[in-house]
């Protein structure tokens, strides 16, 4: 000890003894001594349904989507309720659904895409020129419509992620550069459907029907499920995508536990352009040609369908098929509609109003913990 | 403690200047092997800038740093844990959505062995969840029923409680504890300050930065007392008031000769 003071001098008298609690601690004994113990409150019913949707936030959408078919059932029964009917409803979602899995992903990072439609249809005539027009063999113009969709992601992510841009106006950018290039490429020329068939049939084979006891479906409905049970097992089962949740969740206290989040979002656009590009051969499958006007409302229509199934715009938050289920309910919806002889205008009016309230129950949800 | 025991972590001569604004001043250091040494200074007298320096998340411009009498330079935050030095940031750095279990991996989740882990990358959820179990166990921290239960279901002792709980249970050697009571309630507070003696007496030494006197002066076995960018006293909490620290940390003391003997 090299100090001078008497140490008596300063102990006593208001200094509380070391290791002694505080006097306003002392009632703490009679109450619980455990640090972090789990207890379940006796919760009310309406709480105890908060935290179930909570833990599982495809709950609310899977919910909305059994009512909605139990009630079109009910209305237009008949024409409504057979394979041929509800297998329809998956061939029109077929295209949203493949494009909603690429902006789920984004959306999960807290970010959103509004270039997903652009960089599907680019990637197609992509594709058809070089095997039609250019007389490429199909492989060769097949991975080259892969790659295009794979750098156009590349270029979204570089620009959210190095030089820092918000994913909003990255992709409202882009979106309108990669559909100025498409127009460029394809000169607006659509590429017939026969001419297709005829030199590059692989190109179609998505719209290759399978017909299964008065169902029909494609194999791009196939390569759809694919696609969201690919991308479920690796966001739920790898390390990387609970790494997507931890950065669209709080990207500090993702990277403050040691994970690069750059190298994340820049892999999650790619992956995201990847999709896209496949979702541009899916839609040479679904409409036969190619058309650089096709695939206008692929964007919002993927948002729609992201945010219907329960994933929720700040990040972080939703579950992949919770969008595929977001998509059905707007396929669904416009049919049952259409089929029940509803105007086309209130289709789009309830797909607004779903809108609006899937999102007003994210924000409910988002409220468990207070 | 003889002057025999050797510090864990050292610092000698730490500089770190920002234009013309010296964080840190020739900073002295030495946290020694099984103690609470507790941190504490004004704001701006740079304990942040030490503390950083220290886990890696600021490179010193001079000086050096020595884990175990050996000279180390920690280039990132990862480096520093990689050598055993965790820390509990104010913030917390927990993902609010993961569950507890994902939160206390995160980052250094395990794969399964073999190809499914190799190839598919796929996590090895039972084996991480049976940790994090034990884990916590160990700590006190469990009279668990839901491992899987999202953090931001938790409150904010508890929360603290899952990040204390991770620094401390994956091989680390030194936790770094940034002001981990400053967003607690009382009794929240209490059970904190009750992990971090359970966590020292495991052996573990900690770093505690705080501006709590009275949870400074519970639990810490030495008073580092930082000033105007450099380290001017440390003092035994037993023969020094909390005003004697505050006096000497905001200059209105003169600060004892030489620092405690370890």
């Amino acid at each position: 000890m090299t100090s001078t003071e008497d140490p008596s001098q300063t102990a006593s008298g208001a200094v509380p003894p070391k290791r002694e609690m505080q006097d306003f601690e002392k009632v703490l004994e009679k109450s619980a001594t455990s640090v972090a113990n789990f207890e379940e409150d006796r919760l009310s019913p309406l709480k105890r349904f908060h935290h179930f949707l909570h833990a599982y936030p495809t709950a609310a959408p899977a919910l909305v989507l059994g009512l909605a078919v139990i009630g079109f059932a009910l209305v237009a029964g008949d024409r409504f309720l057979t394979p041929f009917n509800l297998s329809l409803v998956l061939q029109q979602v077929t295209i949203i659904g493949i494009i909603g899995v690429a902006q789920t992903l984004i959306i999960l990072t807290a970010g959103i895409d509004l270039s997903v439609g652009a960089i599907m249809v680019l990637s197609s005539v992509v594709m058809g020129k070089l095997a039609i027009t250019a007389g490429l063999p199909v492989p060769l113009a097949f991975g080259a419509g892969i790659i295009t969709g794979m750098l156009c992601g590349l270029i979204n992510g570089i620009l959210v992620t190095l030089v820092r841009l918000p994913p909003f106006i990255v992709t409202l950018g882009t979106w309108s550069i990669f559909f100025a290039l498409n127009l460029w490429y394809s000169g607006s020329q659509t590429i017939r459907s026969q001419e297709i068939a005829a030199n590059a049939g692989f190109l179609q084979f998505l719209g290759t029907p399978i017909d299964v006891m008065g169902a029909r479906i494609t194999y791009g409905t196939v390569m759809m499920i694919l696609l969201f049970c690919i991308i479920w097992y690796a966001l739920n089962r790898t390390a990387w995508g609970r790494h997507v949740y931890a950065v669209g969740d709080d990207p500090d206290a993702a990277r403050l536990s040691g994970i690069n989040s750059s190298r994340i979002l820049l892999s999650v656009y790619i992956v995201a352009g990847l999709i896209c590009a496949i979702g541009g051969w899916a839609l040479i499958g679904r409409i036969g040609s190619i058309s650089p006007q096709a695939g206008q409302t692929a964007n919002l229509d993927s948002i729609t369908a992201v945010v219907i199934g329960g994933t929720s715009l700040f990040g972080g938050r939703g579950s992949i098929f919770g969008t595929l289920i977001g998509a059905l309910i707007v396929g669904i919806f416009r049919n049952g509609l259409a089929l029940s002889g509803v105007d086309v205008l209130w289709q789009e009016f309830t797909i607004g109003l779903l809108i609006i309230v899937a999102v007003g129950i994210d924000q409910w949800i988002r409220k468990v913990s207070s | 403690m003889t002057a025999a025991v050797k510090p864990i972590l050292e610092a000698h001569g730490l500089v770190k200047r920002y234009g013309r604004v010296t964080a840190i001043d020739h900073a002295e250091f030495e946290l020694y092997p099984g103690e609470i040494l507790a941190v504490i200074g004004d704001n701006g007298a740079g304990k942040s800038s030490l503390i950083k320096a220290l886990t890696g998340a600021l490179i010193p411009d001079a000086g050096e740093i020595l884990l175990d009498g050996k000279p180390i330079q920690f280039r990132s935050p990862m480096e520093a844990r990689e050598a055993g030095i965790e820390t509990v940031y104010q913030q917390l750095a927990l993902s609010p959505a993961l569950s507890i279990a994902d939160n206390l991996f995160l980052g250094r989740e395990k794969v399964k062995p073999g190809i499914l882990g190799s190839v598919f990358r796929m996590l090895d959820r039972k084996a991480m969840q049976a940790e994090a179990r034990a884990k916590l166990s160990e700590l006190g921290l469990l009279t668990i029923q839901n491992i899987n239960q999202a953090v931001e279901t938790l409150s904010g002792g508890q929360r603290q409680g899952v990040a204390v709980a991770r620094a401390a249970a994956f091989g680390s050697r030194i936790v770094f504890l940034d002001e981990p009571t400053a967003a607690l309630g009382v009794k929240e507070s209490r059970r904190v300050l009750e992990l971090m003696l359970d966590v020292k007496r495991r052996g573990m030494p900690i770093v505690l930065i705080s501006h709590n006197m009275p949870h400074v002066f519970e639990v810490a076995d030495r008073i580092h007392i930082h000033r105007l960018g450099k380290r001017i006293a440390v003092i035994d909490p037993r023969q020094y008031s909390m005003s004697d620290a505050v006096a000497i940390m905001t200059g209105a003391m003169p600060p004892p000769g030489m620092q405690v003997a370890a």
